[in-house]
């Protein structure tokens, strides 16, 4: 195969490994949430980054051919195969970490997904595309949330605080491109100072800091993740395992 | 080809479609009419527009009266993670198969994305008719801003515009929870897309 068509599947399975898994993650408050309608919030969320990461991982296996199926791709890949970014991994942790979570994340998947909806790949354009409608709730929910939590009382401050302390350390590997992402044709510098800016102005209304000098965490989208990743997977892909073949 | 070009094509010349073909296309729509959202099941897939082209492959002329040569319905999703698209393709091969047809074939295409704009002016009646009100043109998707109400959604029960929104997430991808000043009802908003 080509080098160019295994960055092209690499590139595409590590969208549908973060996708998939920040909704695993986001998923977990099911049922937990601190209102019922945030609660149906953030799992509405989560389907819809499930959805976005079947596109992926079905166009993935398109391009991989043979007996290759999303199914396989999701359940059967062992951890150091999995391509997402560290963020998404990050456990819960509190309401306002999972907000934090995902605003960092819808505000860096928007701006993605803004540059790949012109991409030359006729299917890559389509499923972003799509995507970033659903984004726009994303991005819209998660940064009033930041700002409601941030700017509200002392006790949610302090929480946000701890938050951005517990995952700015992932946010760098956003913006380091792995080989394989050159196929992508994004300027992963720019993307940064426009993300970059983002933040700042939703932080500022929040009153939150910047954490400055933080050394950031890498290695998701190369396969080599937190401690956190087993266990997600354990729980994920428990069923295939322990069945094999199993359908719905 | 697609619904409307389908009904233009009878209007401007009638003779160029071939009649068996004719015949058989307008059939197949008929059967998609009855084909309903299992979500909100006032609602057929042709007031959603999520049935974008019937295709018809050329049939056998020894066929039992061209129901054999094979059909492609190309469908598009409306949220790219709602459950109900795997249900609603079945749904179409379910009703085609039972009206005798058979290769069918379901395409799902993502380009160009699904919008509430492609909505049947009688779904939306549909819709409100059922207690669900209707999404509004294509506007508050648009705005980024935080913080901002929705543009006045109309309550479906007692159509007063005094109304807010709870939550623009709902019982369903495609809704979000809006409640009433006036008659003080909850109810869903088929939320713009």
């Amino acid at each position: 195969m080509a080098i160019s068509s295994q960055h092209l599947i690499d590139f595409i399975l590590s969208q549908a490994d973060t996708t998939l898994i920040l909704s695993q993650r986001n998923s977990e408050w099911c049922g937990h949430g601190p209102v019922l309608e945030q609660d149906i919030a953030i799992t509405n969320i989560s389907l819809d980054l499930l959805g976005q990461s079947r596109n992926f991982y079905q166009y993935a296996a398109l391009l991989t051919g043979g007996d290759c199926d999303e199914n396989k791709l999701a359940y059967l890949r062992k951890e150091r195969e999995f391509k997402n970014l560290l963020l998404a991994e990050q456990p819960n942790g509190d309401w306002g970490q999972t907000i934090l979570r995902q605003y960092l994340f819808s505000q860096f998947q928007y701006l993605l997904f803004e540059k790949l909806q012109n991409s030359n790949d006729e299917q890559l354009a389509a499923i972003t595309t799509k995507a970033l409608k659903e984004i726009k709730y994303h991005l819209r929910w998660s940064s009033e949330w930041v700002i409601r939590l941030g700017d509200g009382t002392k006790e949610s401050h302090t929480r946000m605080l701890h938050a951005t302390n517990e995952l700015w350390r992932y946010t760098g590997e956003m913006f380091m491109p792995a080989n394989y992402e050159s196929i992508a044709g994004v300027d992963f510098s720019l993307l940064k100072e426009e993300w970059n800016k983002k933040i700042k102005s939703i932080f500022e209304e929040a009153t939150l800091s910047i954490p400055e000098n933080v050394f950031m965490q890498t290695g998701g989208k190369d396969g080599t993740h937190t401690e956190q990743m087993g266990f997600i997977l354990a729980e994920l892909q428990y069923v295939q395992r322990a069945y094999p073949n199993s359908e719905w | 080809m697609s619904r409307s070009n389908y009904k233009r094509s009878f209007e401007l010349a009638g003779s160029e479609v071939p009649p068996l073909e004719g015949f058989r296309e307008a059939h197949i729509w008929q059967i998609l009419e009855t084909v309903c959202d299992p979500e909100v099941p006032v609602l057929s897939i042709l007031d959603l527009g999520i049935v974008r082209n019937v295709k018809l492959l050329p049939c056998s002329p020894l066929g039992d009266g061209g129901k054999d040569g094979g059909i492609e319905i190309v469908i598009t999703p409306t949220y790219t993670g709602c459950p109900a698209m795997d249900m609603i393709a079945m749904n179409i091969k379910f009703a085609l198969i039972e009206n005798g047809y058979k290769n069918i074939k379901i395409t799902s295409v993502l380009s160009p994305a699904w919008t509430t704009d492609w909505m049947s002016e009688a779904g939306k009646e549909k819709l409100k008719a059922y207690g669900i009100a209707p999404p509004n043109v294509k506007q508050q998707v648009c705005n980024h801003d935080l913080f901002v109400p929705d543009k006045a959604v109309q309550c479906p029960r007692c159509n007063s515009f005094h109304t807010h929104r709870i939550s623009e997430f709902g019982s369903t991808a495609c809704k979000a929870l809006h409640q009433c000043d006036d008659c003080k009802e909850p109810f869903d908003y088929f939320k713009c897309h």
